[in-house]
């Protein structure tokens, strides 16, 4: 149960953020403890948690080890999310509470000419880059699937867009001196399993693409030094790709000479090779390949779903919209449920890797419910498609998502 | 796509150019971190076979796990405690077996 504390504190972000109130709180006519997700049958409740060291008010998905959803109002305040309102998600539940950065040392091995074991100082005097990026969990949205399947039960906040400041992996390995005949770079991290027996959470990419000069050891996010939760002190940023390729706590990077095998690339987070990663419940014989690239998304942020607007008033809708492994190319956005669409405004671009403002006006014209679409296409012209995917794991849902409101 | 790329060390005091956060201007110095992570205080439904489940499942992860999950089909359930124990390695005895499934099934079973 909630202390008094965590009460009071949830009371004040609740009110100083319009956060939807549960039925507890609704029921005491004031505090904001808990928050309803859009979950078709449920359970919808979440705790709205402040317990969490360098984190701000978050949905509570599980204490140990942490998932932590950000609330979806704080999308509607920018196109970068505050490093303290940055979701948070990890595999196992030893997570180092204390990094002395004098000590850290960042080792690459393998299939290299020169091991290294790189200090935070070695690492710094490496030419810098900084570019925006979207960092979204593969399972983003999975409480929507339907029908439901095990696993986080997300709603859309598995996500965040930051600016982030780091190293390119390619000046590290090239430093290193990779060795011909390598073919996969595999990264692994400060947390263990809880069972000493358990997979050792590590992933890789194609050496080609941990070359590619885009690929980032990040030590800032949003100009500050990552949370401890979000992979103090380094993380590789993958842009354009789901987030589990964003390895936390990054201290280790072991070039391969074959394929990794390990169980996180080769039966975790694998998607059906199909359009969408798309597939029937139960259908058997789909080939799967590991998750790679992120698909375009977009949403209101400005108009909860359920809320009423007012006749013959012109509205001004907002929200964000990303194109995944590339840029937006156009947000088109429908007040009548699909039937007709208007090109929406686009804001400033801040990169093709990073989410994007739009914003568009609508005047309802007669009383009743109408259902509010958007549709991001992204500069590869692939856009969100009518109907949603499913798959066994909960990946990669980018339906367009609806809005109903009532007009009246 | 739009990059700055930049040759200069951090020092101390020079701020990040950044359109993010306000905290942005911030000079950047990475310190040293210490903190605590909070304990679940979420405790799991009374039921037949809670002690089973408090026992085997939730030293890898807190109630939170089970009390978001929806309602699931036994088979699922059946599967999901095979894939702890078989690919996470989690310490299940096979006597535990079924009355982890059989409380999951009751508390997120179809109704």
């Amino acid at each position: 149960m909630l202390t008094r504390r965590r009460l009071l504190a949830g009371a004040g972000a609740g009110v100083a953020l319009g956060l939807p109130l549960g039925p507890a709180a609704k029921a005491a006519g004031a505090a904001a403890q808990s928050v309803r997700l859009p979950l078709p049958g449920g359970p919808d409740e979440r705790p709205i948690t402040t317990d969490f060291p360098q984190k701000g008010a978050m949905i509570l998905q599980r204490t140990r080890p942490p998932l932590l959803e950000t609330p979806f109002e704080v999308f509607d305040q920018g196109v970068f999310t505050p490093n303290d309102r940055f979701y948070v998600r990890w595999h196992w539940a030893v997570i180092p509470q204390s990094v002395e950065v004098d000590k850290f040392r960042l080792n690459v091995r393998g299939q290299v000419d020169r091991p290294l074991a790189l200090s935070m100082s070695d690492i710094l005097a490496l030419p810098r880059l900084e570019y925006a990026a979207v960092n979204e969990c593969s399972g983003n949205s999975r409480g929507l699937f339907q029908p439901r399947v095990a696993g986080g039960q997300w709603a859309n906040g598995a996500m965040g867009n930051a600016l982030w400041t780091g190293v390119r992996l390619k000046d590290v390995l090239d430093r290193a001196g990779v060795k011909a005949g390598a073919v996969q770079v595999r990264f692994n991290g400060m947390d263990d399993p809880v069972v000493s027996e358990g997979p050792d959470f590590m992933k890789s990419l194609a050496v080609d693409h941990a070359r590619d000069g885009e690929v980032m050891i990040a030590y800032a996010m949003n100009g500050q030094q990552l949370p401890l939760l979000n992979g103090f002190p380094l993380r590789l940023v993958v842009p354009g790709w789901y987030a589990t390729y964003w390895l936390k706590m990054l201290n280790d990077i072991e070039v391969l000479n074959g394929p990794d095998s390990n169980f996180w690339m080769k039966t975790a987070y694998t998607i059906p090779d199909t359009p969408h990663a798309d597939m029937k419940p139960g259908q058997a014989n789909v080939p799967m390949v590991p998750i790679n690239r992120l698909n375009p998304r977009s949403f209101v942020t400005n108009i909860k779903a359920g809320s009423t607007v007012k006749v013959g008033s012109p509205i001004s809708v907002r929200g964000i919209a990303f194109g995944g492994y590339t840029g937006v190319k156009q947000v088109d956005f429908s007040s009548d449920g699909g039937k007709n669409w208007i090109a929406a405004q686009l804001g400033k671009d801040e990169g093709k890797y990073s989410f994007r403002q739009w914003q568009a006006r609508f005047t309802p014209a007669a009383k009743g419910d109408v259902t509010l679409m958007v549709r991001c296409t992204n500069s590869s012209g692939e856009a969100q498609p009518a109907e949603p995917n499913w798959n066994p794991s909960g990946f990669m849902r980018n339906v367009i998502e609806a809005t109903p409101v009532a007009v009246a | 796509m739009k990059r700055r790329i930049s040759l200069l060390l951090l020092v101390a005091g020079v701020a990040f150019a950044s359109p993010a956060a306000p905290a942005a201007n911030a000079p950047l110095t990475l310190k040293s971190v210490d903190v605590t992570l909070p304990d679940s205080d979420r405790a799991l439904p009374d039921g037949p076979g809670v002690d089973a489940v408090q026992n085997n499942c939730v030293s890898c992860h807190s109630a939170g796990m089970i009390l978001t999950q929806p309602a699931l089909p036994k088979a699922v359930w059946e599967a999901e405690v095979a894939k702890m124990r078989n690919v996470y390695k989690a310490p299940v005895d096979d006597k535990d077996v079924p009355d982890i499934v059989g409380y999951l099934a009751a508390v997120k079973g179809p109704k």
